[in-house]
């Protein structure tokens, strides 16, 4: 048994790129303010790095995120792993042109001869009073293209392995990180080693309902799993932890078990991923449902600042009870 | 123009180097056309014809580690750089032995052995990702540079300033060469662009700029020699404005209108490419004889290289599969 160190998400990020620039001198950070004399990040997720690694491998950037992410696939090109910091999910479509049109596409459009191993960290989430232009899940955008892959974890040790694997990855690799699973403390393995990208967790077993989450909303499915044991209801509650390439092969097995699947998101319900997810299950197990596949997610609307509506906004443990409870009939 | 004190002045080698180059970039559209219009290539096709002297002459420069980044109306910097035509060939017509199996096209080629890194159909994009070639050269402790081509237009888009500032804090060993051909696909250049003078633009970033001749061999040559100097020295990036006209429209079809006659007329007339020829002869720096060997072998070269390129295999339907990520998605 390893030792177990209580970290949160913050912490687990942070150990896993001091872990991996030690390891691996190709290994770069960028972003804005990222380094120890901007702060180290604004989060202080990059705290330390620069003073361990030098301000030539961390590098403070300008408020520039088209340049950010170009500086980013052209070292990667020539054979760097650059991990870029996109503070806000948000600020990513000031860069889009360079995630989807460059960094998404040159090892396709090349014919494999470039390839452009990166990772994105961006933040974002709802619950902060940060409204429209600082909260949005866009993970379906993402892995709506091509050539890009897209890491949402939930727990320290998750998004410890899970950044780990990202920065080793041959592919560009967008790692989500959610605000609502900030600053919950939870065992890390101090020898926490690689997770690989695109496999599920099966946070808790169950027989009745599949419940598919991840980033966020996986905390609030499990702040929701004592209402819905308590109504009686088996629920196997799985993390997707990668959103894209998403572990099918886990869902579909949970799901053909059980019957029942409700996939919950924070991203908005319309054209969100849960819908791809709903359609899968619905065209592999058609006949093994016990019942429609039901999605939960925000409403089509901006992420609003009152704190009232934006309590509103949010998929809460509460609307995952009482779906639960629907599907079981 | 801005002069330059002491500016080198290309020797008759370095001439006949950059007329070979404009020729290759010469002779090769001209069988693109030529392929075109037979019917036998569909594509399009943006020509930069009258530009020749840029990318010949910053190619003068570069060796194989060097690297570059341009864009859609970039088939003259490939091949100015020396990019072997075969695969470029077989690119533009959609086959498997193409440098990009067929997945780019003529828009989107990459050859890394010659260095070409980036060819991309959006404009202004060039820039961000050549500032990232370019601080790997130093991180690697290289003196290679990275060039970054693109037009008059793309200086308004906002990658073009974005990826200035960044170049210029960092001093990364770039060089952005900018091909002013005075219109921005159908706009005129002063419809759009808010200085008389793109150089101009490079004093808000802190960096060297200059406005010079770009279809005349001397004055790119001299800049292009200091812009070289400066980026292998680690003094940073320079901002190279050259001058010129498209003498084809934008695309392959486009019908000018935007233009004056009387513009155009001018522009063709001093045809750079026939203007060096003489002087090399004139000059004694060539003899009709050799110049004629030269054209002669870079016909046949284009012309095996198009043979090569439309004879090749259709990419196999497996190829939607590979290279959108390093491992291929099963089928």
């Amino acid at each position: 048994m390893s030792e177990m160190e209580k970290m949160h998400a913050i912490q687990a990020i942070n150990s896993a790129l001091h872990q991996a620039m030690a390891e691996d001198d190709k290994v770069l950070v960028l972003g804005e303010d990222i380094a120890d004399k901007e702060g180290g990040g604004v989060t202080g997720t990059t705290a330390g790095l620069s003073t361990k690694f030098g301000t030539d491998r961390v590098k403070s950037t300008p408020i520039s995120e088209q340049a950010i992410m170009g500086a980013a696939i052209g070292a990667a090109m020539a054979g760097y792993k650059p991990v870029a910091e996109i503070m806000m999910m948000n600020f990513t479509t000031v860069a889009m042109d360079m995630i989807v049109n460059h960094a998404a596409k040159l090892r396709f459009m090349s014919g494999g001869q470039t390839n452009v191993p990166l990772v994105i960290r961006t933040m974002t989430g709802a619950g902060w009073q940060t409204a429209g232009q600082h909260s949005d899940f866009l993970e379906g955008w993402f892995a709506h293209t091509a050539g890009i892959k897209v890491v949402c974890p939930a727990f320290p040790a998750d998004y410890k392995g899970l950044m780990l694997s990202a920065i080793q990855d041959p592919d560009p690799v967008i790692f989500v990180e959610g605000g609502g699973t900030f600053f919950i403390p939870n065992d890390v393995p101090s020898d926490q080693g690689p997770i690989p990208l695109g496999k599920a967790n099966v946070v808790q077993e169950g027989t009745d309902l599949t419940i598919v989450t991840w980033s966020a909303q996986t905390v609030r499915a499990m702040m929701a799993a004592p209402a819905i044991a308590e109504a009686g209801i088996s629920a196997e509650i799985i993390d997707l932890r990668t959103v894209s390439p998403w572990d099918k092969e886990t869902v579909l097995a949970s799901v053909e078990k059980t019957g029942r699947l409700l996939v919950a998101h924070e991203a908005v319900r319309n054209f969100g991923p849960g819908a791809e997810i709903a359609a899968t299950v619905n065209e592999e197990l058609f006949g093994k449902l016990k019942g429609p596949v039901r999605r939960l997610g925000g409403p089509t609307c901006a992420v609003p600042f009152a704190k009232n509506l934006e309590t509103a906004f949010i998929v809460q443990p509460d609307d995952m009870v009482a779906a639960a409870k629907e599907l079981m009939g | 123009m801005t002069e330059l004190s002491n500016a080198p002045k290309p020797d008759g080698e370095a001439l006949k180097d950059i007329y070979r180059r404009m020729l290759r970039i010469e002779r090769n559209e001209d069988e693109i056309l030529s392929t075109i219009r037979k019917g036998r290539l569909t594509m399009p096709y943006y020509s930069a014809r009258g530009q020749e002297v840029i990318p010949a002459t910053v190619s003068h420069f570069l060796n194989d580690e060097d690297q570059i980044c341009t864009i859609y109306r970039g088939v003259q910097d490939m091949v100015a750089k020396d990019m072997p035509l075969k695969p470029l060939w077989a690119e533009i017509a959609g086959r498997v032995e193409g440098t990009c199996k067929g997945k780019g096209g003529g828009m989107h080629i990459t050859h890394p052995e010659t260095g070409v890194m980036v060819t991309t159909g959006i404009v202004g994009s060039s820039m961000p990702i050549a500032n990232g070639l370019a601080w790997a050269a130093k991180l690697d402790g290289s003196d290679r540079v990275v060039v970054a081509y693109f037009g008059d237009g793309a200086s308004n888009i906002g990658a073009f300033h974005e990826a200035l500032n960044m170049a210029s804090v960092w001093k990364l060993p770039v060089i952005f060469v900018c091909a002013n051909n005075l219109f921005a696909e159908h706009t005129r250049y002063e419809d759009a662009t808010s200085v008389d003078q793109i150089s101009k633009r490079a004093i808000g970033y802190g960096m060297p700029g200059f406005t010079v001749d770009g279809n005349n061999p001397d004055d790119m040559y001299a800049h292009m020699a200091a812009a070289v100097e400066r980026a292998r020295s680690g003094e940073g990036p320079t901002l190279l404005e050259c001058m010129t006209f498209r003498f084809r429209g934008h695309v392959l079809g486009d019908d000018d209108k935007y233009m004056t006659k009387e513009e155009k007329e001018a522009a063709m007339a001093a045809d750079p490419l026939p203007a060096l020829r003489q002087r090399l002869v004139d000059d004694g720096i060539a003899t009709e004889e050799e110049l004629a060997s030269l054209q002669e072998s870079l016909e046949q070269e284009v012309a095996d290289a198009r043979d090569f390129g439309l004879a090749g295999e259709l990419p196999s339907e497996d190829e939607l599969r590979r290279d959108v990520f390093a491992e291929e998605i099963p089928a």
